[in-house]
């Protein structure tokens, strides 16, 4: 049957053919899909893991006990979920594992633009890469068999033209594969010295082996055309040679991108005149080719940086533009911004009111750092706002008031280990968690503080208030950020306090569908003074036109928390219930 | 062999670009034509500028539109219009809803909403099909109905029989809202 999937979606549908029975992943664009489609099948388990390190481990766990498993992360999800990675390699596999990770170039939605294929050659994992939704279903589900055959994990590279781009795939039947019997096998399976250094080996071997089979593999490719010029790519890069080149230039397609065939390379550029590689990021496929002793071009005439396209391809390789129409005016830049409603916005007015220098961290609240809020100091990574403010602190010595900004998914997956940290080491830190009740910048997942699993059933709800005490942490206080003036205490009263404190900011998302709203808040422009207060939120619905505020009626949700920005008292809402 | 039709879908972030990206899609699929829809989610989609890019023909290969290529440009808002302007062919088409959504820099009084973008496109000798899609969305019942609004309009343009557009706009939309969609679907057609 023939249907429009997007890249993510087909993978699924080809792990769930492949016969998955375990799937564990952490939320992370552009893979989510993966998970969130796996999960709308009842006869596999599917969960949402609080990182990406632990959904390896369950993987791996399903995987020992006889089951085709899978995990899904994004590209820098794979650096937190590195330690299994490096030695699930040596163990090998029972059930076939398929490790899916997604990059993005050009960063969409992400802090860096790491490219993936670098921890299938160092972890000695292969990686296949498909180029739309068709391969992207057909590979995921070969890889459960490649990953039996060769007793490794494999590792399935999406990047996010392919894992959110539609394209018509057939799809087919699940497979009938039963979970194998667990048989203890120390040898294979308990890592201490003794063992490992007699795995080594055998996955040195397998590399070998793989090797070989990259030779002649169903995933990789030769289409022969003209050949003046070859061109050697993979992944959505194919496309657009394709798009520019049709077959007037020769093409080897590689699915297969770690490790790399060596005959294969070697037969094709016999056959071309000029060899052309065309891969995004990092130079991974030119430099096989320089070791091998083949001249080839690539990173000498594409940049390392972004994504390409049919038109960078056509203009790098022949000099080609298309004729455009362009304007004079200048059209002012729309970046994203918090919703209008959103509940981060209370709490970083405050802090910004405090002059706080602030700890940002990963997810949707890291838009606090644009103006006119401006109040973030730093991102770097999931959880690095806890244990940074922790080092600030610690060499800052008091010169600046100080807090960070955590959400509540963030928080579990690698924030709690940095709160230990401040207990333990005790810092006077002030540590915010923005609790909004769902993973809300990759689209409202649930995770362990929002009491339910990811098919939206109820399940164990992990009380941040406890946790927060457990750790050793005395102070903890639970604020609305909708309420300007108790974020304002709160703030004032944690960060002068001599010890380490936890403020609970408490609201849920304003996009979940549970939320109730308000009726808008509207500005009397006769109370209006025209001095832009109300502007400071930066808040989508409130623009300024004819020196008055002006409340948007189909955005505002009646928050109300520009009405207690008002000296004025302009801004009125209906009497509520 | 048919060349690809390259259509591009602009706007803002929660307008409803995606919904009527499936909605083309899944009419284009339906007709045997090869298809790619290809969308960022993630960031952008908090209230910043959002573009989809549709692409049908015997065989598509790219799911991107790139500068000089889209055929049509369907734009929400007046200014993402603008934006993407040289994403458009020579003999291009854009249609273009007038209504103007301020983005963050012109809130924070640190530019002006240009005025005239699509006059001055006109000037140039591009076919601009304005329309003000929100007011027709409304008389349908619901402002959240612009996207079908536009859809309705761009059928206009594509050789597609309006009762297949029907059909595909009660396979994609919740049953109680058919109606309501199927109705603004033919203001925008109408109009």
């Amino acid at each position: 049957m023939k249907k429009l999937l997007i890249g993510n979606e087909a993978v699924a549908r080809g792990l769930y053919e492949g016969g998955i029975n375990v799937v564990s992943s952490y939320p992370g664009t552009p893979s989510t899909e993966i998970t969130e489609f796996l999960s709308k099948y009842d006869d596999i388990h599917s969960e949402w893991a609080p990182n990406e390190k632990v959904a390896m481990e369950v993987a791996f766990g399903a995987s020992l006990a006889g089951a085709r498993s899978a995990c899904a992360m994004k590209h820098v999800g794979l650096n937190v979920a590195a330690d299994p990675l490096f030695t699930l390699s040596y163990t090998g596999v029972t059930g076939g594992i398929v490790i899916c990770v997604a990059d993005d170039p050009a960063m969409h939605s992400s802090q860096n633009e790491q490219d993936s294929r670098h921890y299938a050659i160092a972890s000695k994992i292969p990686m296949v890469e498909p180029s739309d939704s068709q391969e992207s279903y057909s590979f995921s589900k070969a890889a459960f068999e490649l990953s039996e055959r060769f007793d490794t994990p494999v590792i399935l590279r999406m990047c996010t033209r392919v894992a959110h781009s539609q394209s018509i795939v057939d799809i087919g039947e699940r497979a009938d594969i039963p979970i194998k019997e667990y048989v203890k096998n120390g040898a294979k399976y308990i890592m201490m010295p003794g063992n490992a250094k007699l795995r080594h080996p055998v996955v040195e071997k397998r590399t070998e082996e793989l090797a070989k089979y990259a030779e002649n593999c169903p995933f990789n490719k030769i289409e022969m055309g003209g050949t003046d010029i070859g061109i050697i790519t993979s992944g959505t890069c194919y496309q657009y040679v394709k798009e520019v080149f049709g077959d007037t230039v020769s093409v080897l397609k590689l699915g297969m991108i770690n490790p790399l065939p060596e005959k294969l390379i070697k037969e094709f550029a016999s056959k071309v005149t000029r060899l052309i590689v065309i891969e995004e990021l990092d130079s991974i496929i030119e430099t096989h080719c320089r070791s091998l002793g083949i001249e080839a071009e690539g990173k000498s005439l594409f940049s390392p940086i972004g994504e390409y396209s049919q038109e960078t391809v056509a203009d790098v390789i022949l000099g080609k533009k298309n004729e455009t129409v362009n304007i004079n005016t200048k059209i002012p830049g729309r970046p994203p911004m918090m919703c209008a409603g959103c509940p981060h916005r209370g709490i970083y007015y405050s802090l910004a009111k405090n002059k706080i220098t602030v700890l940002g961290d990963i997810g949707c609240y890291t838009l606090g750092a644009v103006p006119p809020l401006s109040a973030i100091d730093s991102t770097l990574c999931m959880g690095a706002s806890v244990s940074g403010l922790h080092g600030f602190n610690i060499a800052d010595g008091g010169k600046h008031k100080t807090a960070c900004v955590i959400g509540d998914s963030t928080f579990i997956h690698s924030g709690v280990t940095g709160l230990i940290n401040i207990a333990y080491n005790a810092t006077n830190s002030t540590v915010v968690i923005l609790d909004n009740s769902i993973t809300g910048m990759t689209g409202h997942q649930q995770n362990p503080t929002t009491g339910y699993n990811i098919k939206g059933e109820p399940a164990s709800k992990v009380s941040l208030e406890d946790l927060c005490h457990s750790v050793g942490i005395k102070r903890v206080r639970v604020v609305d950020p909708y309420n300007i003036a108790e974020c304002d205490t709160a703030i004032k009263e944690e960060t002068a306090i001599d010890e380490p404190s936890v403020i609970i900011s408490r609201r849920p998302c304003i996009l979940l569908k549970n939320v109730k709203t308000h009726s808008p808040v509207t500005v009397d422009p006769d109370k209006c003074r025209g001095c832009r207060k109300c502007m400071s939120l930066g808040c989508p619905a409130i623009s300024f036109k004819n020196k008055k505020a002006v409340i948007d009626h189909v955005l505002c949700v009646g928050c109300d928390v520009c009405k207690q920005l008002c000296s004025f008292g302009a801004i009125e809402s209906e009497e509520r219930k | 062999m048919m060349k690809t039709t390259s259509i591009m879908i602009v706007g803002v972030g929660g307008q409803g670009t995606l919904l009527a990206s499936k909605l083309l899609g899944k009419l284009l699929l339906g007709e045997g034509y090869d298809v790619k829809v290809s969308e960022v989610h993630g960031m952008s989609q908090r209230g910043g500028s959002v573009v989809t890019y549709v692409r049908y023909g015997d065989k598509v290969y790219s799911p991107v539109i790139t500068e000089g290529e889209a055929d049509f440009i369907v734009s929400f808002e007046k200014l993402e219009a603008a934006r993407y302007v040289s994403c458009l062919k020579k003999d291009g088409k854009i249609i273009a809803n007038n209504q103007e959504i301020d983005p963050m820099p012109v809130i924070v009084g640190n530019a002006e909403y240009p005025s005239g973008v699509l006059e001055e496109m006109r000037s140039l000798g591009i076919h601009v099909d304005e329309l003000d899609a929100l007011s027709l969305a409304e008389k349908a019942g619901s402002a959240k109905a612009v996207n079908i609004v536009l859809m309705g309009r761009l059928a206009k343009y594509l050789n597609i029989e309006k009762e297949k557009w029907h059909k595909a706009i009660e396979n994609t939309v919740p049953e109680k809202f058919k109606e309501l969609n199927l109705k603004a679907f033919d203001l925008g057609y109408n109009y």
